[in-house]
């Protein structure tokens, strides 16, 4: 399986909310500590999903 | 070629000469004495292409005028005593974000509702303090239907020349009465525009001041120039700061750009009868100047050098001219229709130079020109 | 590449105030998505907002905006869009700034019909103060100001719009992000006065108090809470309760106001 977007986090903006995590559908994103990382890359299926409802502007995901 | 004359009544030529002074925005709201000037507006302003909106309440005609003037219209409301008590809360607003605008104040008793069809002089506190927060203030006080024809064209001026809230008090009595009234030509009173910002788009900062009494040029919403409006303190830029020095530098500025020599010899008016050789100065404004002018009359044919100091503009109050009255007569009296507003200004300026007696009634009469004289013979 | 959000914002405005998992920044994304969508030019466009946590969302877009007092922002939008009907007009705002202090300017807006698009941000209380019960917190739920739970009845705001007079009225939460632009959009789009109630959370104030346990918790209670118009015609009253209907609620053609002074003005000048 290959990453369909690669996704861009903005540690700078992220408030560690997790809606991100929690939401995606393939489980790409993970917490770590206070601010959310790209833990499996590869199931990434560009739903778009993280980056809507990001409250923080912190995701941006570039489709590939 | 003859001037224009008609026998109009003082909202009538309060809303004439809005229209005089470029008015094209009108929000208000129902309130006896006022109200006239609203049906005025709302027959005159569409003809020009102006709009009038009556909105759901004081507050909300208020809002809709600082709204409006923020496209860059000249914009106006009026009102009575407990109109603009609900007005105070946006008359900050229009304050601190330093909107133009004009807000008439047909004056009645109080408080609350009192008695909406008598006279009263009772707001001119509430024209200096009614908001809340260190401010400036600019209020006028026409005494005769032409004057408040022209005062209302001043106050249009003053409102775009100095960025802010001005309010034209006068009372009922004036307001309803009916005078005869000279047209002025177009281009006889001096009509100020708001002052356009002469920097690019990019470097529009809405209050940039370039020093503590400046006045920065405000552009208008759905021009090429962008910014933002808050009704917090705020910065250069228009965007919310706590910083202690940015704040109070806008804090005193705001009130400084009024109160500082040269902006306070360009605001005040005055009204000076007889002044000169005066033992004693009846000090009156708007309706009950009147009286005042005929018992200075009376007074003078009975032998006592009586004089009439009249201001047009109550705030700034013309401190350093009644200072030197103070110490060139023996008495001042001071009549108002209100148990004492004014005369604590004028006793804070006057101190101990001379005499001081007010002369008051709020019963929701006139104060005649017999009271006033019985109070200079009693001082004198 | 990916949606570039930050022409539409001020530089330099990001991060925002708002707190973790607070919905508002979702809901300032669709709407700077439904107003690229529109086409809606910055220097014609004002955003106007009241005061509160939600009304903080003008200060960040690079339009011409307008942060005002307490409840008044339905006011002074009528102001600018009645002196300048050529300008697009958004409000944007809190449940108690809009329906509490602000309540009667809503809803004269709604009954002149006047051409704004009006984002109501419905997260059932007062966040900037600290948490206390607005006309939109549920019955029994705690607040600050009502710490035996809430006895006041809430405001259900798209009827109070709708019945107000509004010509355009949506409703979704801050879960369903793709359809908070599509409403917005169809709402700017609108001729006329448009409300569009987004459900939104307030951990901080609200959630800590009610016992959701995290920020997820209070979006899966949207996602699950939420029942597009279209289903619910086929679903009970019982299956209903405690549910909100999502999607455009109420559509009509109505004379707008600027429209309707306009005839005032060519009646006037004969």
């Amino acid at each position: 399986m290959s990453a369909k977007a690669e996704i861009e986090i903005i540690e700078r903006y992220c408030k560690g909310c997790a809606i991100c995590a929690e939401f995606c559908p393939t489980k790409v994103l993970e917490m770590d500590a206070f601010v959310v990382k790209v833990a499996n890359a590869d199931a990434c299926i560009a739903c778009n999903q993280c980056e809507l409802r990001c409250p923080d502007f912190a995701i941006k995901v570039h489709k590939l | 070629m003859a001037k224009k004359v008609a026998l109009l009544q003082g909202n009538t030529a309060c809303a004439l000469g809005a229209v005089y002074a470029g008015c094209t925005f009108f929000g208000g709201y129902p309130i006896t004495p006022s109200t006239e000037v609203a049906e005025v507006m709302s027959e005159e302003l569409p003809k020009v292409g102006g709009k009038f909106i009556q909105m759901e309440d004081e507050i909300a005609a208020m809002a809709s005028v600082i709204g409006a003037s923020l496209t860059g219209a000249k914009t106006l409301t009026a009102t009575s005593g407990p109109g603009v008590s609900l007005k105070q809360e946006l008359i900050g607003y229009a304050c601190i974000a330093e909107t133009p605008c004009v807000i008439i104040n047909v004056m009645r008793g109080g408080p609350s509702t009192g008695m909406p069809t008598g006279p009263g002089q009772s707001d001119v506190m509430q024209a200096r303090w009614g908001t809340h927060g260190d401010h400036a203030a600019i209020a006028v006080a026409p005494a005769s239907c032409q004057e408040i024809f022209s005062e209302t064209v001043r106050a249009f001026n003053l409102a775009e020349k100095y960025r802010m809230p001005v309010q034209v008090l006068y009372d009922e009595i004036v307001g309803h009465m009916r005078e005869r009234i000279e047209f002025p030509e177009p281009g006889e009173l001096e009509v100020i525009d708001r002052a356009a910002p002469t920097c690019s788009p990019e470097d529009y900062k809405p209050y940039d001041a370039k020093s503590d009494t400046d006045v920065p040029p405000l552009a208008a919403f759905g021009s090429e120039y962008r910014f933002h409006v808050t009704g917090l303190n705020k910065a250069a830029d228009g965007f919310p700061t706590t910083k202690a020095s940015l704040v109070d530098f806008e804090e005193r500025r705001q009130i400084a750009k009024v109160e500082c020599p040269e902006a306070r010899a360009d605001i005040e008016s005055n009204e000076e009868y007889l002044c000169d050789d005066a033992d004693v100065i009846i000090l009156a404004y708007g309706s009950t100047s009147r009286s005042a002018r005929y018992a200075v009359n009376e007074l003078r044919a009975e032998g006592i050098k009586a004089g009439l100091f009249r201001p047009i503009t109550l705030w700034p109050f013309p401190e350093k001219r009644v200072a030197e009255l103070g110490k060139q007569v023996k008495a001042i009296v001071l009549p108002e229709m209100n148990l004492g507003q004014m005369i604590f200004e004028v006793e804070r300026i006057v101190k101990n130079d001379c005499k001081l007696a007010g002369v008051h009634r709020v019963d929701g009469e006139p104060i005649n020109p017999g009271q006033i004289i019985d109070q200079v013979k009693e001082v004198i | 590449m990916a949606y570039d959000y930050e022409k539409s914002i001020r530089p330099g405005k990001l991060p925002h105030i708002w707190c973790p998992g607070c919905g508002h920044g979702i809901v300032m994304k669709g709407l700077i998505r439904a107003m690229d969508t529109c086409g809606l030019e910055k220097n014609n466009t004002a955003i106007v907002s009241g005061i509160g946590c939600a009304s903080r969302l003008p200060g960040y877009m690079d339009f011409c905006t307008l942060h005002t007092a307490h409840g008044r922002a339905a006011a002074f939008a009528t102001g600018v869009k009645m002196a300048k009907p050529e300008m697009n007009v958004i409000v944007c705002g809190g449940d108690g700034d809009g329906t509490a202090i602000g309540g009667n300017h809503f809803i004269h807006a709604c009954r002149r019909n006047i051409d704004m698009t009006y984002v109501l941000l419905n997260n059932h209380i007062y966040g900037m103060t600290g948490g206390q019960f607005s006309p939109c917190t549920p019955t029994g739920a705690k607040a600050s100001t009502t710490p035996y739970g809430n006895p006041d009845p809430i405001f259900d705001i798209s009827k109070l719009a709708i019945g107000a007079g509004a010509t355009f009225v949506a409703r979704t939460t801050a879960f369903h992000a793709t359809q908070i632009d599509k409403l917005i959009a169809e709402g700017i789009k609108h001729k006329g006065m448009s409300v569009i109630e987004v459900v939104d959370d307030c951990p901080t104030t609200y959630g800590r108090r009610n016992k959701f346990r995290s920020v997820v918790d209070m979006m899966k209670v949207l996602k699950d809470t939420a029942v597009p118009v279209a289903a619910a015609s086929k679903m009970t009253a019982e299956q209903l309760e405690g549910k909100i209907l999502t999607g455009v609620l109420y559509q009509e053609d109505k004379p707008e106001y600027c429209a309707q002074y306009k005839q005032v003005i060519a009646r006037a000048q004969g």
